[in-house]
């Protein structure tokens, strides 16, 4: 059973399930604060799961990826977000829209949904982790929800770059990985989405008083 | 039934009857120590025992007999289930009786008993004590199960010896989702057992105790048996967790002695080293209001549920 496959696609499927685990940690978390750090344990693990594809298969150019999220996804953003949390002076509990005991709930209805989703697709590919597919996109669906439900501006944008960390996962399990110059153009995206994001928040706050993104869903007609 | 296997029952059931007691003082001691306490004697939890056998009980006048039974029941049912649960090897003629199900089941027992006689006296602590132990339980004993189901699923087998078996003489292999139930099964121990996120063993406060609001009329031989009851569930729960999770060094069978007391140093540092990552969960965190209590053992019956998942989708 477990013995027939390598050593490696053990490893990386244990990485795959450290990434669901946080993902539900992610979606079951009151403080931004713990949210921020969820989110780069996500990334550390994503990181040594991209090292791991990379030994294993023998294509060094995932070791650079690898480096590029460790950097990136471990240090930098995390950074970044504190920061911002700092400069806002946001450190308040994340109000959800609907409980967490429900949110875990229909968190475990899309888990089914997506592996259910994956098995045909994984059928089809000829990799060792291709098992792991449906792990990814659960955990992209699990961002979702996350975005979905949360009523803060922060808590959303951890929930798309949570989103990001599962399609990575998808991109390196299930295909060994995209050529370079698309990772780098992935990785580039992802810091200048944060950094016009980081400037949105302050624009937002100003206009509103307030992160609350229910604020944005009614036109105004008052000028 | 060889002789050889009916004294590896029986050492098993002595180990657990013995040990309970010495694992419940080394946690308290690493509690003490962590926080800067100065820590009580290792020893202590047998002393008190002991104190409280040579006592004479008082019983309320308006108790039931159950009220004087359920003392012993809630005792046999923590040694019945020590008697399946393998410790030392997995050559446990009586654990063929009663499987993983079962297991539970005898938690069950002990739960609902000590419950009943919780509410016998009629005072206000023991039913509240009672009503929030029961509120507790039926929100864990599913997330046990499901981990439990996991275990048994990768084996094959709903025998914990079996599950042992298959476990620890394996080639090495990751099982991912025995990392989910892991988590789940930490969560579950942590509230079964009456520690801190749940419930604070300690505490005499009025207002946030469970299971000591119900054994508040018990005194004497009595409670004795009931403290080492709960000592002995601790010890099942450390040594379901060490057969699912870290299985390995236990002797196979039962006509093996050497491997039989060989597994004894490895039982030791294994309960040791959990002993002391319990102390420490319980000192990092704090404890919560009684009803945040479902949403942490709904998100360990959801992480054991991702377990069972996991394991079908990967096939490991």
């Amino acid at each position: 059973m477990a013995a027939g496959i390598p050593f490696y696609a053990q490893l990386i499927n244990l990485f795959a399930a450290v990434l669901l685990l946080i993902s539900f940690a992610m979606l079951a978390q009151r403080r931004v604060l713990s949210l921020i750090d969820l989110f780069a344990a996500q990334g550390l693990a994503l990181a040594l799961s991209t090292a791991v594809v990379g030994w294993g298969t023998g294509q060094s150019h995932l070791y650079w990826s690898a480096g590029v999220t460790l950097t990136l996804k471990v240090f930098l953003l995390p950074f970044l977000l504190y920061r911002l949390i700092r400069r806002l002076d946001v450190k308040w509990d994340v109000e959800p829209l609907i409980n967490i005991p429900t949110t875990m709930l229909v968190g475990i209805v899309l888990v089914v949904f997506a592996f259910n989703l994956a098995a045909p697709i994984s059928n089809l590919s000829s990799t060792v982790t291709r098992s792991t597919l449906g792990i990814a996109i659960a955990s992209v669906m699990l961002s979702f929800l996350m975005m979905i439900t949360r009523r803060k501006a922060i808590p959303q944008v951890i929930g798309f770059l949570a989103m990001e960390n599962g399609l990575f996962f998808a991109a390196t399990s299930a295909t060994y990985g995209m050529p370079m110059v698309v990772e780098l153009g992935i990785a580039l995206d992802v810091l200048v989405g944060m950094l016009i994001l980081g400037v949105f928040f302050f624009q937002i706050r100003e206009q509103f008083d307030s992160l609350d993104l229910k604020h944005l869903e009614q036109l105004r007609e008052d000028e | 039934m060889t002789a050889s296997a009916f004294l590896s029952q029986l050492l098993q059931l002595g180990v657990a009857l013995l040990l309970a007691p010495l694992l419940a003082g080394w946690v308290s001691q690493c509690r003490a120590w962590l926080q800067n306490k100065s820590a009580p004697s290792l020893l202590l939890p047998y002393r008190t025992i002991h104190k409280l056998f040579i006592k004479d009980a008082v019983v309320a006048h308006n108790a039931s007999p159950i009220f004087r039974v359920a003392p012993y029941i809630v005792f046999g049912a923590m040694c019945c289930a020590a008697a399946i649960v393998p410790s030392l090897s997995t050559g446990l003629p009586f654990a063929q009786a009663a499987d993983t199900i079962a297991l539970v089941g005898l938690f069950a027992l002990a739960r609902v008993f000590i419950a009943l006689a919780a509410m016998d006296i009629g005072t206000a602590f023991g039913s509240l004590g009672a009503r929030r132990e029961m509120f507790v339980g039926f929100l864990a004993e599913p997330a046990l199960l499901m981990v439990l189901f996991t275990a048994s699923l990768i084996s094959g087998s709903t025998s914990l010896p079996t599950i042992v078996d298959s476990l620890a003489h394996r080639d090495l292999a990751i099982y991912p989702s025995l990392a989910f139930a892991g988590v789940a099964f930490t969560m579950v121990s942590l509230a079964e057992n009456a520690r801190i996120p749940v419930d604070n063993p300690a505490t005499h406060l009025e207002l946030t105790m469970i299971h000591e609001a119900m054994i508040l009329e018990y005194s004497a031989r009595h409670l004795a048996l009931i403290e080492w009851a709960s000592a002995l569930k601790l010890f099942n729960y450390s040594c379901i967790g060490i057969a699912i999770f870290v299985p390995f060094g236990i002797a196979a069978g039962s006509d093996d002695w050497a491997a039989i007391l060989g597994a004894a140093p490895a039982l030791a540092a294994k309960l040791a080293i959990g002993g002391f990552v319990l102390a420490l969960i319980e000192t990092l965190s704090a404890k919560m209001r009684i009803f945040r209590a479902p949403e942490f053992l709904g998100t360990a019956f959801l992480l054991a549920v991702l377990a069972m998942l996991v394991h079908l989708l990967l096939g490991t």
